[in-house]
């Protein structure tokens, strides 16, 4: 600690260091514990109840589980949740870094440009949906209507009734909401890489790529791992998205898990029910916390960690 | 676009790569950066057409749908004076300001704590607080309705102001750890022997120093409060407590026949204000994102 080079100033002080930190930590901490770390566990126990709404459960063990492992909907909401999950994550990572390559090149207006990028990721997500939602409408649909007159279509598109087309639908909406914060935040990990690298590079006559594959992202990993924990973390959890646009429909083919638990507890009135699913999610998010964290550190200690 | 993509191989094949051409940059840069522009704009324009376009306009498929021939402002009137638009807008802000100003206070009180008074256990404290941050609200919403219900709060704003928290909290002391760590030790020792208390220090010294990570995380809190969808959706049902998100998707959306011009005006007008703020503030924004992410 740095604290340690000047003991006679702070050690007046240090005797109430502890007293004055919880004193500090109190109104955060209550906050918290009882929003949040509270409610947490609450959820995980009426996951194992029959609670239903105005109605306190009694514990049923595993029952909750044992009912949707064997119930159809939670399996299809399950593999929409992977899918889902994954296809998105791979779009956004890959338009994303594209995205923030371009940002990062010598360019007219940079700031600007970096500033209306990030528009999509700041306005509510309710309401851009709806957006989408009358985008993609089966009568009036704009993009419809431009691929007739273009004469690569005959009939208007049924984005949201076909069960295959509203999942690559709203999993478009979600890329459109994601890019942006993946090319803004993996551009601020490329401004860290100094220039001098890919002069060294270009020196030694490596190609565009060479320089890609061989300084940019080596370097430009530990971040990466970080933003696309972030973005499967919410990808995974997602509910306005599909709420506004689908509901969850055609035939369940767009449920999530959040969607799932969502219309289960609230309009269902099942709570207990509602509470296993949300738990459900919970061994997937850490899986993916753990993942990408020990991505990290392998790459952090083959850089070599003292450099941080 | 074929002679820019021909000369781009001409560039190519003369094996100029590093006095990087203007039709090469075109086709290589200035094009899919354009692309990437037009998609992510598109949803903002449609939204901003259909708002002030005629029913009779919006539901024909003739004519050009990418502009408006007679321009009306009627879906913005039904919008503002038949349904509860201009309540549902100030319940986001009161909510949102509120919420805003609570996280901001208890985070700086934790940050500091937590970066500077090094109390024992401030280590592990720090990071939970970044666990905290990784909870959705997905997992917690169910939980908290029947709190929420149990406490009374139920379909009020009060709700709001409490259970926001949760997740601004979280994220702003994170993001305000990192402005503290950059304040240098030497000035609060200053202080300490001047006869400074640690509170004086932090609303004289360590706080005006932090003020644009106090923009930042107040900024972010505010967006991200504005935009909370899933604990309104739950937490309240009358429309006279409900928030822009909510009431626009719940109340505007009636029986079968959608009513899109007032709704693309209520999603248009509930995204300007944050379009506003964000504008004022774009690099405290950025900073605060990308700041958070890399710590």
């Amino acid at each position: 600690m740095k604290t340690g080079s000047t003991p006679s100033a702070l050690s007046r002080a240090l005797d109430n260091r502890n007293v004055l930190g919880l004193l500090f930590m109190l109104p955060a901490g209550i906050l918290l514990v009882v929003f949040l770390t509270y409610p947490l566990g609450l959820g995980t126990w009426l996951g194992f109840t029959d609670a239903k709404i105005g109605r306190s459960g009694q514990w049923v063990g595993i029952e909750n589980f044992e009912f949707l492992w064997g119930d159809a909907v939670t399996r299809l909401a399950l593999f929409n949740t992977i899918f889902y999950t994954a296809v998105a994550s791979v779009i956004k990572f890959a338009l994303g870094l594209w995205l923030a390559l371009l940002l990062n090149k010598r360019l007219p207006f940079k700031a600007f440009f970096r500033a209306i990028v990030l528009l999509p990721f700041i306005v509510p997500t309710a309401l851009s949906a709806l957006a989408f939602w009358w985008i993609y409408d089966a009568q009036f649909s704009v993009i419809s209507w431009a691929l007739t007159r273009m004469g690569l279509i005959h009939k208007y598109i049924d984005f949201l009734g076909d069960p295959w087309n509203a999942r690559f639908s709203t999993i478009a909406a979600n890329v459109w909401r994601g890019v942006p914060f993946v090319a803004i935040t993996l551009l601020a990990g490329l401004q860290t890489i100094s220039p001098s690298y890919y002069e060294a590079a270009s020196l030694d006559g490596a190609s565009s790529w060479q320089q890609f594959r061989y300084v940019t992202l080596p370097l430009l990993t530990p971040i990466i791992a970080v933003v696309m924990t972030f973005s499967v973390l919410f990808t995974f959890t997602d509910f306005q998205l599909i709420y506004v646009i689908t509901r969850g429909g055609p035939l369940n083919a767009t449920h999530l898990m959040a969607t799932l638990s969502f219309q289960r507890a609230i309009p269902g009135g099942n709570l207990g029910e509602g509470a296993a699913i949300a738990t459900a999610m919970v061994p997937f998010l850490l899986a993916a916390i753990l993942i990408s964290y020990y991505g990290l550190q392998r790459r952090t200690w083959q850089q070599g960690a003292g450099d941080k | 676009m074929t002679t820019a993509q021909a000369a781009a191989l001409a560039t190519d094949t003369r094996g100029t790569d590093y006095l990087v051409s203007l039709p090469r940059r075109i086709v290589t840069l200035y094009l899919p950066l354009a692309v990437f522009l037009v998609v992510l704009l598109f949803p903002f324009y449609w939204m901003a057409m259909t708002a002030f376009k005629p029913d009779a306009e919006l539901l024909s498929r003739d004519g050009n749908p990418f502009w408006i021939s007679n321009p009306t402002l009627a879906h913005v009137k039904k919008l503002l004076f038949e349904t509860q638009y201009p309540e549902w807008l100030w319940n986001t802000l009161l909510v949102s300001i509120v919420s805003t100003f609570i996280s901001i206070v208890c985070s700086v009180l934790a940050a500091y704590a937590i970066e500077r008074l090094r109390y024992r256990g401030s280590r592990y404290v720090g990071a939970s607080i970044f666990l905290a941050y990784l909870v959705p609200p997905s997992i917690l919403f169910i939980p908290l309705a029947t709190m929420v219900y149990k406490l009374d709060l139920f379909d009020t704003r009060l709700a709001l102001i409490l259970t926001y928290p949760t997740f601004l909290i979280p994220f702003c002391t994170w993001l305000l750890m990192g402005y503290f760590k950059s304040i240098p030790f030497e000035l609060e020792e200053c202080a300490l022997i001047d006869g400074a208390s640690r509170f004086q220090i932090l609303v004289k010294i360590v706080l005006p120093l932090a003020v644009p990570g106090l923009i930042s995380a107040g900024i972010f809190a505010f967006t991200l409060s504005w935009n909370e969808f899933i604990y309104a959706l739950t937490f309240v049902s009358s429309s006279e407590v409900k928030t822009v998100p909510v009431g626009v998707v719940t109340e505007l959306v009636e029986g079968d026949i959608y009513h899109w011009g007032s709704l693309m005006a209520g999603a248009l007008f509930g995204s300007l204000p944050v379009a506003a703020l964000y504008s004022f503030f774009v690099e405290y924004y950025v900073s605060g994102l990308t700041g958070a992410v890399k710590e």
